[in-house]
């Protein structure tokens, strides 16, 4: 968004926006589609955390899906082993993530650009080969949670709704995370060392210390994410979690979005979840291919004409129209390069 | 005994590292060119691989003696990929680089998927095919004929960069644009060689590998991680260091399923990824 917006209409924007999605399943009241709506949140919610170390930081990882894995996997073996509520176990699962991502992010962040995104991603093939051959965490087989249970304590629900509400409020709590860094002076510095990261070095900011801590949020808000999924789909196996895959979308939504704006991935989530789940259901039941293909067009347009995203599409787009003041440009296309 | 077996391994891990060896001299080429990172090479090994099958299932041609025909069709696929997608974002931000070849990749795959249904093919019959005995040692015709056929073709590619005048300026655009540019070699004609030439050397791996490797549209993911561990090993743009790393990488990778178990290896192969990016991140041969 440009800056000529002012705060207060940016608020009332948002409550706005947070009514129509409180009341939006009294609507659409169809399972599948509160389904269909559900997957939004989700997406939008791992966008948002990807967008603190992706977008605010400029650090990009292909590799978060190790962070959702890691959060599936800590809630839904604490529920089966101890029987913990999976209200503790997202907790726990975040600061497993978190801790992973401190020891991963130590090491990795001597490498830069293309470096860091391609350790990301082995960072997450690994991780989903050792799950895979762990006979603790069932290997290959997956883990299913208990069918015979539901309730608020063990966070499994029979109907769509009480899940919509759940990622909803996650959804809620990361955004704040998201605006409470971008609002402070670790958001400035997290933008400097995108942006100017000799400069920044140079008056006195630690690199390494901010990108650890963008990377630790990001890990724990997106572990968080990975444990409602285990909840909501009641099976997990390392392809569904750990997938490079995932990855992918979860990066690919906050670009499509609009990288480092607080509520790009929202939309990245809301246009790529649609046509993913459309152009499946409408062409995807054969098998044919199409599907990708729709999805793999979305994205090569977007990477070749619009590398800002939807939201800065809308920028241009109002700079462009008769008399609107000219704004300043708040993401700038500079990134590291290695 | 132990040392038959111990070098039979060693004899399988270095022709799939030849192939391996292959894929990677395509991918650091155009790295090394325009400091694009292409994660649509896989496909264009598949590409290869279908034309290889097409070319045998409609017209009889055996893969091999269709090889020339393959490198020329591939060549013609990067040209167009350059020309349509990697043109546009020579000077965008990296991460819409990663998502434009990204998103080719499944372009690529959906689009073979939708011709060419999501089956596994498979060329039966082909001139190549049988054992072949080195006293102790037993290894596939068709595997050791691709693994001569890549050393060929990467020879052939390094003569070209180093023998020829058209090679030398995509060299000098590789270690230099600018120079080259004031040199009056055409910065775009040259990237437009460096895909056209990156995506038949894919090809052609996956034209040698189709005797004996199963055709289908995502067969290209078996690839294209192993293709960067290779790359970063070898240095970003090496064309050289990418031939040594092919051949350790597919050593490493054997070696290492053999000792400790056939499905780590690829987690061993990546563990050495990172080590490298950790310990030499310009790898054996790459550019300070």
């Amino acid at each position: 968004m440009t800056t000529g917006i002012n705060i207060s209409r940016k608020g009332v924007g948002t409550a706005a926006l947070l009514a129509l999605a409180a009341v939006l399943p009294l609507a659409v009241t169809e399972p599948s589609q509160q389904n269909f709506l559900i997957l939004i949140l989700m997406g939008a919610q791992m966008g948002v955390a990807w967008n603190i170390v992706g977008g605010y930081a400029g650090q990009v990882s292909l590799g978060h899906a190790v962070f959702y894995g890691i959060g599936a996997y800590t809630s839904t073996m604490l529920l089966l082993t101890l029987g913990l509520t999976p209200w503790i176990g997202a907790l726990a699962g975040g600061l497993v993530a978190a801790a992973f991502a401190l020891a991963m992010g130590w090491p990795c962040f001597r490498l830069k650009g293309h470096y860091f995104a391609m350790a990301t991603i082995a960072v997450a093939e690994i991780m989903q080969i050792l799950v895979t051959n762990s006979d603790a965490l069932e290997g290959a087989v997956g883990l299913y949670l208990p069918m015979d249970q539901s309730g608020w304590g063990v966070l499994i629900f029979l109907s769509k709704l009480p899940y919509y509400y759940v990622i909803l409020g996650l959804l809620v709590l990361t955004v704040l995370v998201s605006w409470a860094i971008e609002r402070s002076h670790i958001g400035y510095y997290f933008r400097a060392i995108k942006d100017e990261p000799e400069a920044a070095r140079a008056l006195g900011v630690s690199l390494t210390r901010y990108k650890l801590i963008a990377l630790t949020v990001s890990a724990f808000l997106t572990a968080m994410g990975g444990s409602f999924y285990a909840q909501k789909e009641m099976f997990i196996d390392p392809g569904s979690v750990f997938a490079t895959t995932i990855s992918i979308k979860i990066a690919l939504i906050a670009i499509l979005g609009g990288v480092g704006r607080l509520m790009g991935p929202v939309l990245g989530a809301v246009i790529l979840i649609t046509i993913e789940e459309y152009s499946r259901t409408l062409f995807g039941s054969t098998g044919s291919g199409t599907d990708m293909i729709i999805y793999a067009a979305m994205i090569i347009l977007v990477a070749v004409f619009s590398p800002s995203g939807v939201l800065g599409l809308l920028g241009d787009l109002r700079r462009h129209l008769p008399g609107a003041k000219p704004a300043e440009v708040k993401t700038s296309a500079k990134e590291a390069r290695p | 005994m132990t040392a038959d077996i111990l070098f039979q391994v060693l004899v399988s891990g270095l022709l799939i590292g030849l192939i391996y060896a292959l894929v990677a001299v395509g991918l650091t080429l155009i790295f090394g060119v325009m400091d694009i990172v292409n994660f649509a090479h896989g496909e264009f090994l598949m590409l290869g691989m279908y034309a290889s099958f097409w070319a045998f299932a409609l017209f009889a041609i055996d893969p091999i003696v269709a090889l020339p025909l393959t490198a020329l069709l591939l060549f013609g696929v990067g040209v167009i990929v350059y020309q349509t997608v990697i043109r546009r974002i020579l000077k965008a931000p990296m991460l819409s680089q990663i998502f434009a070849t990204f998103g080719l990749m499944i372009l690529l795959r959906g689009l073979a998927q939708f011709f060419w249904k999501p089956d596994h093919r498979l060329i039966p019959h082909s001139l190549v095919s049988g054992n072949v005995a080195f006293g102790p040692v037993q290894f596939g015709l068709p595997q050791f004929v691709a693994a001569l056929g890549a050393v060929g073709v990467t020879g052939a590619l390094w003569m070209f960069l180093h023998r020829t005048r058209l090679g030398t300026a995509l060299e000098a655009t590789a270690i230099d644009r600018e120079a080259a540019t004031l040199m009056g070699i055409d910065g775009q004609k040259m990237f437009a060689l460096a895909w056209g030439i990156g995506a038949a050397c894919a090809g052609l791996a996956g034209g040698l590998i189709a005797t004996f490797f199963p055709i289908f549209p995502e067969v290209g993911s078996n690839f294209i991680l192993i293709a960067f561990v290779v790359v970063v090993l070898g240095g970003f743009g090496s064309v050289t260091g990418a031939f040594l790393a092919g051949i350790i990488v597919g050593l490493i990778e054997v070696l290492g399923g053999f000792l400790v178990g056939p499905e780590y290896k690829t987690a061993i192969v990546l563990s050495l990824l990172l080590i490298v990016l950790l310990v030499r991140p310009r790898g054996l041969l790459g550019k300070a």
